[in-house]
């Protein structure tokens, strides 16, 4: 999945100065998993502002929706009659869902309220780990299952660097170094071998941003 | 030195480099006294590139300051600030200029360094590196484009023989010498046991081997390598020599441990040479030189 951080409420307030007609749209996929922009963080946000608002003296008026996601117009075309009452809209979605917002209602300000971090897994109850950069190029069967271009902080293809040490990386000692995970499952695999050759430079032609994908079965309508 | 690096290499004499770190910003009046001390002591003169990510003067024209002097410059060359274009094309103007040995690294990362906001690049690695030398030689671009005239370069990279696990490091040394290392430099040893053990395993290789010697200006300074530098350990006995020296001369017993290990990795033919790191220290390489016997 898709996990995000909220913004500081500071940063938020920031970027609301002046409107006083708010919705406030949350996204019922990945960011409520990661507990930053599903129905009940977007309650959250909207007493912050209240209250905020309250001690400023300042009159707002705020409104909430949490949609099924925000990466599908079908559930964008449910804000079509609301959105004309307020002046901004705030989405709590990931990267995508506000861009896709902003796309369909071009003629409001659309304003966002996380900062989208990776594509990761839930390691344990409130901790999300990035799994995957989405590289176009997955080398995972040559690594044993393990990325390093997600994993390694310099994504090396060969091998790891000078400054690995006890297993960790020279960035944070509290991280695993990548190729250290991949020796030892490859080991345990007994399939060394695969990383025995030199692995090729990464084909960052194949990486086309913005990435676009279209199924064969819709090539033609598109 | 009348020889250029790659021959004193295959000479068989026991080969001595050093290094020479450029300057944050353009007063060079220290780093050229450092050339002209150094140059004619050593078979070549290592120039770092932005070391510890910290950012300073580029390494290639530094490399022609050493040449210009009449040493041999080995021009560092890190993956971490350049893609693969501007990696081949420093290499094909390096050469143009003279400047014929290279050191392939991976580079620190950039949050270790000065400017932590960067964009790393690591569009290659080291062992790519090599292979994208190997092909200019061979008159092919890494893209596979015919070139107009190609290169010939005398090619290095490094390895940590105190790495742990030391497994996955050893199979990279193997790739960088299949992508055409023809020495290889280590990170700083001091066990010379372990270092042994390494050279028993490195001598099944037709490379050059050149142990990494860093001088110890103290106690603290060993200690702290040990806590806080990846693939460097300074064994208990050597931090309590340098522990044990007089008030004031512990900069002398350091001289006298580097120049005692290089004198035995020379007399016993542990190796094939030494590079010296005398970081900050430059000028105490003739030193070393001298307790090692070797001017």
């Amino acid at each position: 999945m898709i996990v995000a951080d909220r913004k500081p409420f500071d940063d938020i307030k920031a970027m609301l100065e002046g409107f006083e007609k708010i919705l406030i749209v949350g996204c019922g996929e990945c960011v409520s998993v990661c507990m930053v922009g599903g129905e009940k963080e977007v309650e959250i946000l909207a007493s912050q502002l209240r209250m905020a608002a309250g001690k400023e003296g300042k009159k707002i008026e705020i409104g909430e929706i949490t949609l099924e996601r925000q990466c599908d117009r079908e559930y964008l075309e449910l804000l079509k009659d609301r959105i004309n009452n307020y002046d901004v809209v705030v989405s709590m979605a990931c990267g995508a869902g506000v861009q896709f917002l902003a796309e369909m209602y071009d003629h409001k300000i659309v304003l966002p309220a996380t900062n989208t971090r990776f594509i990761g897994v839930t390691e344990g109850e409130g901790v999300w780990a990035e799994r995957c950069r989405a590289c176009s190029d997955c080398v995972l069967a040559e690594t044993g299952g393990i990325c390093p271009v997600t994993i390694c902080a310099k994504g090396l293809l060969n091998g790891p660097c000078g400054g690995t040490n006890d297993g960790k990386c020279e960035v944070d000692k509290n991280k695993d170094c990548a190729w250290t995970l991949i020796y030892n499952r490859l080991d345990k695999l007994g399939r060394l071998d695969s990383i025995r050759e030199i692995f090729p430079a990464k084909r960052y032609s194949v990486q086309t941003r913005p990435g676009r994908r279209i199924h064969e079965a819709f090539k033609e309508k598109e | 030195m009348a020889k250029s690096f790659k021959e004193a290499l295959e000479s068989g004499k026991f080969v001595i480099t050093a290094e020479v770190g450029p300057p944050k910003g353009v007063d060079i009046e220290e780093m050229k006294h450092h050339i002209e001390l150094l140059k004619d002591k050593v078979d070549g003169l290592n120039v770092t590139d932005n070391q510890s990510s910290v950012m300073r003067i580029s390494t290639l024209p530094v490399c022609r300051l050493i040449q210009e002097a009449g040493g041999e410059p080995i021009l560092q060359m890190t993956c971490r600030d350049k893609n693969r274009i501007a990696l081949q094309a420093e290499l094909l103007g390096a050469y143009i200029l003279g400047i014929k040995n290279v050191l392939c690294l991976t580079g620190d990362y950039v949050t270790v360094g000065d400017h932590v906001d960067a964009k790393p690049v690591f569009d290659l690695d080291s062992v790519l590196l090599l292979k994208a030398i190997s092909g200019l030689e061979q008159g092919k671009d890494f893209a596979g484009n015919e070139l107009k005239g190609s290169p010939a370069f005398c090619k290095g990279a490094i390895v940590t023989p105190e790495a742990n696990p030391i497994e996955p490091q050893l199979i990279k040394f193997e790739k960088k010498i299949k992508a055409g290392a023809e020495f290889i430099q280590t990170q700083a040893i001091y066990d010379l046991d372990n270092f042994k053990k390494f050279m028993k395993y490195a001598r099944k290789f037709d490379v050059k081997i050149m142990a990494g010697i860093v001088l110890l200006v103290s106690a603290g300074m060993a200690r702290y390598m040990n806590a806080n530098v990846p693939g460097i350990f300074v064994p208990k006995d050597l931090i309590d020599e340098m522990a044990g020296a007089e008030k004031g001369k512990a900069l002398e017993k350091g001289i006298e441990i580097a120049g005692r290990m290089i004198k035995t990795l020379k007399d016993e033919k542990i190796c094939d040479g030494v590079h010296i790191m005398a970081i900050g220290k430059e000028g105490k390489v003739p030193d070393i030189l001298a307790a090692a016997g070797l001017i």
